[in-house]
């Protein structure tokens, strides 16, 4: 398969997540979503990395799963949090910090 | 062959993702997450990249995943809340990630990049493998390797002062 093929698979992946951030609203359904799109940066720069036939892209791909378990723990760690305090968890009453 | 293999994991990938957006109860979500992850590592080594998509599998479809049903479990599933949307929210939001598409997809496809149109290079059989990428991370990538171990160490310590109890006795 041409490399194109995986880009454009990666572009309509990052807009399906790009959908869900915009129209869910229960915050770990959010934080899904932006693994959606992690992942379909991921697909691209594996995509590039076969492209120019050198393996530094892999090692870039690797860094973006490190980094999106990072978000994952902090993500559900503040929605842990939320919880506990029985606020309810919906992305629209959590509005709070709005400037 | 591979054109069959790459519309399967293609239409695995996309199933899932449309899953994870449009299931109404996160339990499953979280399974089609699980579902497109592994999609994608079957892409990931039609790119031969066995590394990452073993990483894929075992890193992030076992453990990460894990750790997204667990706080379902105790948060409890339940439904999407009843919200306000605007005024056609959905459509809107499906037709401005359309765009998104359209302008990525146009991005890259009329770049420069000669060798978009072709498979990429014959590459040796090592491609890809554990050993090169660990030589890669522990020679040309060290100092990115120990700062995102550094990173991992910061979010797991602040995972534990988000969600921890907090003592009585302060």
């Amino acid at each position: 398969m041409n490399i194109e093929w995986y880009i454009v698979l990666s572009s309509l992946l990052f807009a399906t997540g790009a959908v869900g951030i915009v129209i869910r609203r229960s915050p770990m359904v959010i934080l899904l979503c932006l693994e959606l799109m992690l992942n379909a940066g991921n697909l691209a720069l594996v995509a590039f990395s076969r492209e120019v036939g050198n393996q530094q892209g892999q090692v870039f791909a690797l860094v973006v799963m490190v980094i999106a378990a990072c978000e994952v723990v902090v993500g559900l760690g503040l929605i842990v949090a939320i919880f506990r305090r029985k606020l309810s968890l919906d992305v629209d009453d959590l509005s709070r910090l709005r400037g | 062959m591979e054109a069959v293999l790459f519309f399967l994991a293609a239409i695995g990938a996309l199933g899932g993702a449309i899953g994870v957006v449009a299931l109404q109860n996160p339990f499953y979500s979280v399974l089609a997450l699980i579902a497109h992850l592994f999609s994608l590592a079957v892409l990931f080594l039609m790119l031969t990249s066995a590394f990452v998509a073993a990483a894929q599998v075992v890193v992030y479809a076992g453990a990460v995943m894990v750790l997204y049903v667990f706080v379902v479990a105790y948060v409890g599933g339940g439904g999407e809340p009843v919200g306000r949307d605007l005024p056609n929210q959905r459509f809107l939001a499906i037709l401005v990630a359309g765009i998104l598409f359209v302008e990525l997809s146009a991005a890259v496809l009329s770049s420069a990049l000669l060798a978009l149109g072709t498979h990429g290079p014959d590459v040796k059989p090592g491609f890809g493998d554990p050993a090169a990428i660990g030589r890669l991370l522990l020679e040309k990538f060290l100092l990115p390797f120990e700062a995102s171990s550094l990173v991992l160490l910061i979010a797991a310590v602040g995972a534990i002062v988000l969600a921890g109890r907090k003592r009585e006795t302060a």
